[in-house]
């Protein structure tokens, strides 16, 4: 056993309303500079639809990921390392920048410059690479909003597997989910492991995953690498960048960025002990239904003395201990069984977690003759079906997932029924295996989810490991291009020379 | 003028290429890349970049093993100055015809299409352009060559590049009656090592033929161990 720990990343799916604040934020911390301009490290998606970037789901397309050959062996779906490495003069499952979407701005400035002409001036779209007029804007970060588009388009939405579509293509039976993404941070990260530089890393101590921009070369195979294309190649740096946790928070104890603004409350971040020694076997296992029950079996129980002993042994800080104790996505995942990984079927144990939503139940005209389950109603008359649930969230296998949207069910008539009729109703805690404690603490975390129960985080130790006294005079967070300020002046090497833009007096 | 231009000029070229990418590397990692421009299109992209690669990879080893390898070597393994001629121009003349080719897919698409003209910078056109001219000098000396197929002239060069490196101070004498083309095309490769650190051509360096020798696939940092200095 070595145990190492990471933090993880909960989003209940069944309280987010889709209002991008996460990403916006996100954006204006991370990527409003050039060249990222496209990227999102945060976005949110409308379900079902085809997602940003288009299709990103279809690894027969894109060959994200790992598989497992026919011998038996783990490797990158994209290739072994002489297959990867023989790609790298053109990479053939490298998306375009119009699968994402070509980043433009408005001629915001010709609203008020606009000579008096006799159509009303409008600010047109322009390239944000050319710098040229765009006819027409093709694709957004956003573009399936609500439902937006066709259904045909919408519906090749590749969690469609094994299921009659064409009816929720009809007005009546719609149904649609928000999908908030963004780096899983893995286990098994993919990117990292077809990275031929190296440059790509997961640290030890809380499990991030960063890219080194210096070591970084521009082979762009993370781009392809990564299932849930959350690597983004900087076309004007010329190197990979991606979400990173907002690793300068976490290490202070702050939720990430996307996390602190979320007006919904629904992200959570917390502690989880895992097993390294049981990452290989856990991401190869043979069938795909069994990759989200491996995945629990790679995390350890925080409360055992045997793992606190080994823990402490392997150099987890105690805190850390603590905070695994009290970790909310321990909670959700293990205890309550809520949680599920975003396509375990991709074998990369990602480590960002999902609720899955509730949805009205269908046909509530015909209320009177939908299927109950004694006092509640059937999971499998939602609006939204569980097998397009489960293709999401456990490779296809209904049983988790509906027995998730059951406890959740369950949780919210023991608190009607608490709180309406004044009625501690035990019996429909039982009959989801809960009893009333575990639904009360249920309801806390995730219905009333206070700050302090949603953000379990605890600091980083830097103490501990660095020398200060080595550290001394060196800079502290730069560009990355030695002691920098931020402002590289051109140089004989090809740096960028940036104009210092100093807010004008009003 | 000769014994500066082969003289002379070798060793300040060789100077400027090996501390210039040294200089680079220590002082802006951040500026060492590959650069690519695969992302913003990727129209010609793949057969040009493909192309041109494997031309350029099979000519620099071939240029790099018939140039610095003591022609007594050739000798001692039965291997006739002419056959060497006959080899270098077949070889050199098919690769060089797929870098062409490759190499003018990339230019077109450098020059014509706007995302990736307005993206590139001065330093990205003028070395592919001196890539290209470079290129079509070496294909005209094929056609010198093929006027002198038992080798003679070949092992002059030979001569000229192991003098450089050997501090032979006649070394530039060996090459005084060479046709022009050939000094063209001794010129512009010495300047395009001059050019080499101040360009994406430094990418070379860093071919990542390391990752085959990676242990397993993922790579963990710990802070409790300073990060390995790969």
């Amino acid at each position: 056993m070595r145990v190492r720990a990471q933090i993880g990343m909960v989003l209940n799916l069944d309280k987010c309303i889709g209002c991008h604040t996460c990403s916006v934020t996100c954006k204006n911390v991370w990527t409003s500079r050039d060249g990222v301009e496209y990227a999102w490290f945060n976005n949110v998606e409308t379900k079902p639809g085809t997602g940003y970037p288009k299709d990103w789901e279809n690894q027969n397309k894109w060959n994200g990921g790992w598989e497992r050959t026919k011998s038996g062996k783990l490797q990158p779906k994209q290739g072994a390392k002489w297959r990867i490495l023989s790609n790298i003069f053109g990479n053939p499952d490298l998306p375009e920048i119009d699968d994402y979407y070509e980043p433009f701005d408005f001629d915001y400035d010709h609203l008020k410059s606009a000579p008096e002409v006799k159509a009303f001036p409008t600010a047109r779209p322009r390239s944000k690479i050319t710098g040229e007029r765009m006819q027409k804007i093709e694709m957004g970060p956003n573009w399936e909003e609500i439902l937006g588009g066709e259904f045909s388009k919408r519906s090749e939405d590749y969690n469609f597997e094994g299921i009659q579509k064409e009816i929720y293509g009809e007005y009546e039976n719609t149904f649609m989910m928000y999908l908030p993404r963004l780096c899983e941070h893995c286990l098994n990260p993919a990117c990292a492991a077809s990275c031929p530089s190296g440059a790509i890393y997961k640290r030890e101590e809380d499990g991030i995953v960063l890219i080194d921009q210096e070591k970084c070369r521009g082979w762009r195979m993370c781009v392809s690498g990564c299932p849930y294309k959350k690597v983004y190649y900087n076309w004007e740096s010329g190197k990979s960048e991606k979400c990173t946790l907002c690793y300068p928070r976490i290490e202070s104890g702050n939720p990430t960025v996307c996390s602190e603004t979320c007006v919904g409350r629904i992200r959570y971040l917390g502690v989880m002990l895992y097993d390294a020694d049981k990452i290989e076997e856990a991401a190869n296992a043979p069938d795909e239904q069994d990759l989200y029950d491996a995945q629990l079996g790679v995390f350890l129980d925080p409360n055992d003395p045997e793992v606190i002993a080994a823990a402490r042994a392997d150099g987890v800080p105690e805190d850390w201990i603590k905070g695994a104790q009290e970790s909310p996505v321990w909670k959700m995942a293990m205890d309550w069984k809520v949680a599920f990984p975003l396509h375990p079927e991709y074998r990369t144990l990602p480590m960002v977690w999902y609720i899955p939503p509730l949805s009205p139940i269908q046909n509530a005209a015909e209320a009177g003759k939908i299927g109950h389950d004694g006092e509640m109603p059937d999971v499998r008359s939602l609006r939204i079906p569980v097998k397009y649930l489960a293709n999401m969230l456990t490779a296809g296998d209904e049983a988790p997932v509906a027995h998730a949207l059951e406890r959740m069910l369950a949780m919210r008539a023991y608190m009607r029924s608490k709180t309406v009729d004044g009625v501690i109703d035990e019996g429909i805690a039982q009959r989801v295996g809960l009893d009333s404690a575990m639904i009360e603490d249920m309801y806390k975390i995730m219905a009333l989810a206070d700050y302090e129960d949603r953000f379990v985080i605890p600091t980083t130790h830097r103490e501990q490991v660095e020398d200060a006294y080595e550290l001394r005079g060196e800079c502290g967070f730069t560009d990355t291009n030695g002691c920098s300020p931020g402002i590289s002046k051109g140089s004989l090497f090809g740096g960028k020379k940036k104009a210092l833009k100093m807010p004008e007096a009003m | 003028m000769h014994d500066f231009f082969f003289g002379t000029y070798p060793y300040i070229a060789l100077t400027v290429l090996f501390v210039g990418s040294i200089a680079r590397y220590e002082t802006e990692p951040f500026t060492w890349k590959s650069s690519s421009s695969q992302m913003l299109r990727r129209k010609q992209l793949i057969m040009g970049s493909v192309l041109f690669h494997i031309g350029v990879l099979v000519i620099f080893f071939g240029h790099l093993i018939g140039l610095l390898t003591p022609i007594w070597v050739f000798d001692a393994l039965g291997i006739s100055h002419g056959a060497k001629q006959l080899l270098a121009v077949l070889a050199g003349g098919v690769a060089g015809i797929m870098a062409l080719v490759g190499g003018g897919m990339l230019f077109h698409r450098r020059w014509t299409d706007p995302r990736i003209r307005r993206t590139s910078s001065f330093a990205d056109i003028g070395i592919l352009a001196l890539l290209l001219l470079q290129l079509v000098l070496g294909i005209l000396t094929i056609f010198v060559s093929l006027g002198h197929l038992d080798g003679h002239e070949m092992t002059k060069f030979m001569a000229w590049a192991q003098g450089i490196f050997t501090f032979d101070s006649q070394a530039a004498s060996y090459i005084a009656d060479v046709s022009p083309i050939f000094k063209l095309h001794l010129f512009l490769g010495l300047t395009i090592f001059i050019l080499f650190p101040f360009t994406r051509l430094v990418h070379m360096l860093s071919a990542p033929v390391r990752y085959l020798a990676r242990p397993g696939y993922q790579v963990v940092r710990s802070r409790r161990t300073p990060p390995p200095a790969e």
